[in-house]
């Protein structure tokens, strides 16, 4: 999972790196396919290298030694907002088939219900980035017809709806999962299978999804991750924290 | 100048009351002040505003310990384990009491302080559109950009105006001239937006030594209330260039505060049945000597003469 989102990743782009399992798929980027890319990370931390020794967060010592600029939340947020960032990078609890995402409550206030810890920046990269990437782990509880609370936009209710609320560019450009990939599809972007990772069956998949997942004509095998990808993976997270 | 230094237990019995708004932590994950925020539950404030963008557990804790009346912030957990356990019970069940959120993004929450900060009336943003935070927070307002005859719409953030922020620094003087490096989140705005900033420093230096690189320094001193000198202040976050991240301590935090009752033993042993935050680094002891960062990697002096 973390392979298959790092390679969304192009050389020389400018990536918000959102927390937890973002900065290990920059991480395997920059050390792979994206040598060029810059990654922004919201707590006021630009950087070409990736960090020496494995992030629990983004601000711990190892991602400020050797920094390429620390800054402020707004300086970057506000470049993101300007346009300036080229893919963003999230993770999410629950995502529909619109690409919108929710990490602040699952169910409605009242018996039943979980409040989960909210946007932190997850709402402004999904806003504003020119192409967002989320990851999460693939299940039907997760992958619902709609969202109980939109945390960070995807295409709102399909169609232009997301250029209605004010949004004149961005949006999901793939979901990656443990299981596959899923990526917006025609004029109304509803989320399609683009690829399932090796050893899941497109059947297995569907089972996981929530909604009546359609396949892209063109859907096929991911990849098989390569030995320098798995090299990389294991330089970045030699214990396995987040892998 | 007169000297603002005082000892913790001053600071915040006179600078942190009961109803106040205070910024616990603004730069996200690191210099996170612990040391305020469980003196706060040591002498039982209530009612409090928290205003942090993310401020890992500290806001959990303050939340578990009954402290909290209104969370003012973007994310409420414990970044490395997932979830924060007090957070749950007071938003799902009201224990220990209930809570109300000012949901927030990290930008939408630094542009509040930023209006404050530079005395505007509002900040406009884009990135709430289309988000249930917009809707869920009823401080925002929505109105077409003025400027443009086309469909516009943005967001209209109204200044939040804490009524004391509380900032971790490396190194201050007595008057409250401070050094701070590091990633620096929304600590210059949270400083610019407050009524009045509460320092932690972990040393006292000459004010000389603050006059060598005014470069570093992010706040005017004359905002200072008080300057606390107090060793290992952002336990267990870290503290840039000195103290690294103890992730054991979150991890052991999230499976003995699942419950109520191993969140309340977690608090006296922790907190309430140590005088101060002395005790707490003894109580440490060698893990904390363990995350002391031993290595130098030094900035180059700039030059500052006017000759």
């Amino acid at each position: 999972m973390i392979i298959a989102a790092a390679r969304e990743i192009h050389n020389n782009e400018v990536v918000f790196v959102g927390m937890r399992l973002p900065m290990v798929a920059y991480a395997v980027a920059r050390l792979t396919h994206a040598p060029d890319a810059v990654g922004f990370f919201e707590c006021g931390v630009m950087r070409h290298q990736p960090a020496q020794s494995l992030l629990y967060t983004m601000g711990d010592p190892a991602n400020q030694k050797s920094a390429a600029w620390l800054t402020g939340t707004l300086q970057l947020m506000g470049m993101l907002q300007a346009g300036k960032v080229h893919a963003g990078f999230i993770g999410g609890a629950q995502i529909d088939r619109f690409g919108n995402i929710n990490t602040s409550r699952i169910g409605k206030p009242g018996p039943g219900f979980t409040k989960l810890p909210g946007s932190g920046g997850a709402a402004d990269i999904a806003a504003m980035s020119q192409r967002l990437f989320s990851i999460m782990k693939h299940q039907r509880r997760r992958f619902v017809e709609r969202v109980d609370y939109v945390t960070s936009t995807g295409y709102l209710d399909g169609g232009d709806s997301r250029q209605q609320a004010g949004l004149h560019h961005g949006g999901t450009t793939a979901v990656i999962t443990d299981l596959g990939i899923l990526r917006p599809f025609g004029p109304n972007h509803e989320l399609h299978l683009a690829s399932w990772h090796p050893g899941i069956t497109v059947a297995q998949i569907r089972q996981a999804t929530g909604w009546d997942l359609q396949r892209l004509p063109d859907a096929e095998e991911t990849n098989a991750p390569s030995k320098e990808e798995l090299q990389a993976l294991k330089k970045v997270d030699p214990q396995g924290f987040w892998s | 100048m007169i000297s603002k230094v005082v000892t913790l237990q001053q600071a915040v019995a006179e600078h942190i009351h009961n109803g106040d708004s205070v910024v616990l932590g603004a730069c996200l994950e690191p210099m996170i002040p612990f040391a305020v925020s469980y003196e706060i539950v040591r002498q039982h404030k209530t009612g409090l505003n928290i205003i942090a963008p993310i401020s890992d557990i500290s806001s959990d804790i303050l939340i578990g310990a009954g402290a909290v009346n209104t969370i003012t912030g973007a994310w409420v957990g414990n970044v490395s384990e997932g979830l924060g356990h007090n957070y749950r019970r007071a938003m799902e069940q009201n224990i220990p009491h209930p809570v109300t959120l000012v949901d927030h993004s990290n930008f939408s929450l630094g542009m509040a302080l930023l209006a404050a900060a530079y005395g505007m009336p509002f900040a406009p943003n884009k990135s709430l559109l289309g988000s249930d935070i917009l809707t869920s927070n009823p401080q925002f307002d929505v109105i077409n950009n003025p400027l443009t005859d086309t469909e516009d719409p943005i967001v209209l953030i109204p200044p939040l105006t804490p009524d004391v922020a509380v900032l971790p620094v490396q190194r201050a003087d007595r008057y409250g001239g401070t050094h701070f490096w590091g990633n620096t989140g929304l600590l210059q705005e949270a400083a610019l937006a407050s009524q009045k900033i509460l320092v932690l420093t972990e040393e006292i230096v000459d004010s000389a030594v603050i006059r060598s690189d005014p470069n570093r320094v992010l706040f005017a001193d004359f905002q200072v209330c008080a300057v606390v000198e107090v060793q290992a202040a952002t336990h267990p976050s870290p503290m840039t260039g000195i103290w690294q991240r103890d992730t054991a301590f979150f991890g052991a935090y999230h499976q003995r505060t699942r419950t109520r009752e191993g969140f309340l033993d977690w608090l006296h042993e922790w907190v309430l049945d140590l005088p101060d935050h002395a005790a707490y680094c003894r109580k440490l002891g060698q893990q904390l000597d363990d995350l002391r960062i031993q290595q130098q990697h030094l900035s180059v002096p700039v030059n500052f003469a006017d000759q």
